[in-house]
């Protein structure tokens, strides 16, 4: 009998139930230290966790796109046309488009 | 404007096409720039821009069908790609082959999966696994309960792994034997 994420084992269950929320960092931290440790002493949950944050980090690497320079120039210009906003020139009264027509702050 | 790599990566997630992507991000920035007079500063800046990124998608761009409803997700158990890939009987042997298999998974396989959930479940996946916000920057960008950002989470990234598998077996990266 497998022990681990198939086993009847109760803080194997309850690892792989809050795996996402450990994976996430949302545990509370004696929550967090609680799962640690378990994943310290049993392998096949460790394995299966150390699977699973491998694969998000597989995601996040791969669906990543590269923005065209092209709408950058598009975007800057259309605020160009968009003239003064509220919400730039009320706070700072500088130029929102900065000194080199970038947008500073978004 | 840096955030604009990461609102152009989701943009391209959320419409599926570059130039809608294109338009959304700069109807973002628009939108955004109009509206910073509301922003608090010191307040989240980058989750303030997918709120609008979300919202604008929302609005103006998601296709005119009838919004998939969460039934049409099949329930997936848990660890699903790892069981599939032989994970616990590999760990049992001290041996861990199936995370090669996940180096073989192309770039467009992973966009096509992520991109063939439907839409409350990709953009909880998105802005979780890609972009890193916590919980309750989701629920605020969304607009949702945590308690909803959990569960479509849960189920998004389950159905995703189910996504990469079927991927695999078309490529014959992977046996169906189970």
């Amino acid at each position: 009998m497998v022990s681990g994420p198939l086993g009847d084992d109760v803080d194997c269950s309850d690892a792989v139930h809050t795996m996402y929320h450990f994976l996430d960092g949302e545990l509370t931290p004696e929550r967090k230290a609680h799962i640690q440790q378990h994943l310290e002493q049993c392998l096949p949950c460790f394995e299966a966790f150390d699977f699973e944050a491998e694969l998000r980090q597989l995601i996040a690497q791969k669906c990543r796109e590269q923005a065209p320079d092209a709408l950058r120039e598009r975007i800057a210009e259309a605020i160009r046309h968009e003239g003064p906003s509220a919400g730039f020139t009320g706070a700072t009264g500088h130029d929102p488009l900065g000194p080199k027509g970038g947008i500073p702050n978004l | 404007m840096e955030f604009m790599p990461s609102l152009y990566t989701a943009a391209m997630r959320m419409t599926r096409n570059a130039a809608d992507a294109e338009d959304l991000v700069q109807e973002t920035y628009l939108k955004a720039y109009r509206a910073f007079g509301t922003f608090q500063a010191g307040t989240n800046l980058k989750a303030w821009l997918y709120r609008i990124l979300t919202n604008t998608f929302i609005n103006s761009y998601r296709s005119k069908k009838r919004r998939p409803d969460e039934s049409e997700l099949d329930e997936v158990e848990d660890l699903y790609l790892y069981r599939r890939l032989g994970g616990l009987e590999a760990a049992a042997a001290g041996r861990s082959a199936e995370e090669e298999v996940l180096d073989l998974i192309t770039d467009d396989e992973v966009k096509q999966a992520l991109e063939a959930l439907p839409e409350q479940f990709r953009m909880a996946v998105l802005l979780a696994d890609v972009e890193g916000f916590s919980y309750k920057e989701i629920a605020e960008i969304l607009d949702i309960p945590i308690g909803t950002v959990m569960s479509r989470l849960h189920r998004g990234r389950k159905a995703l792994q189910k996504g990469l598998f079927e991927f695999g077996l078309e490529r014959g990266l992977v046996g169906d034997a189970g």
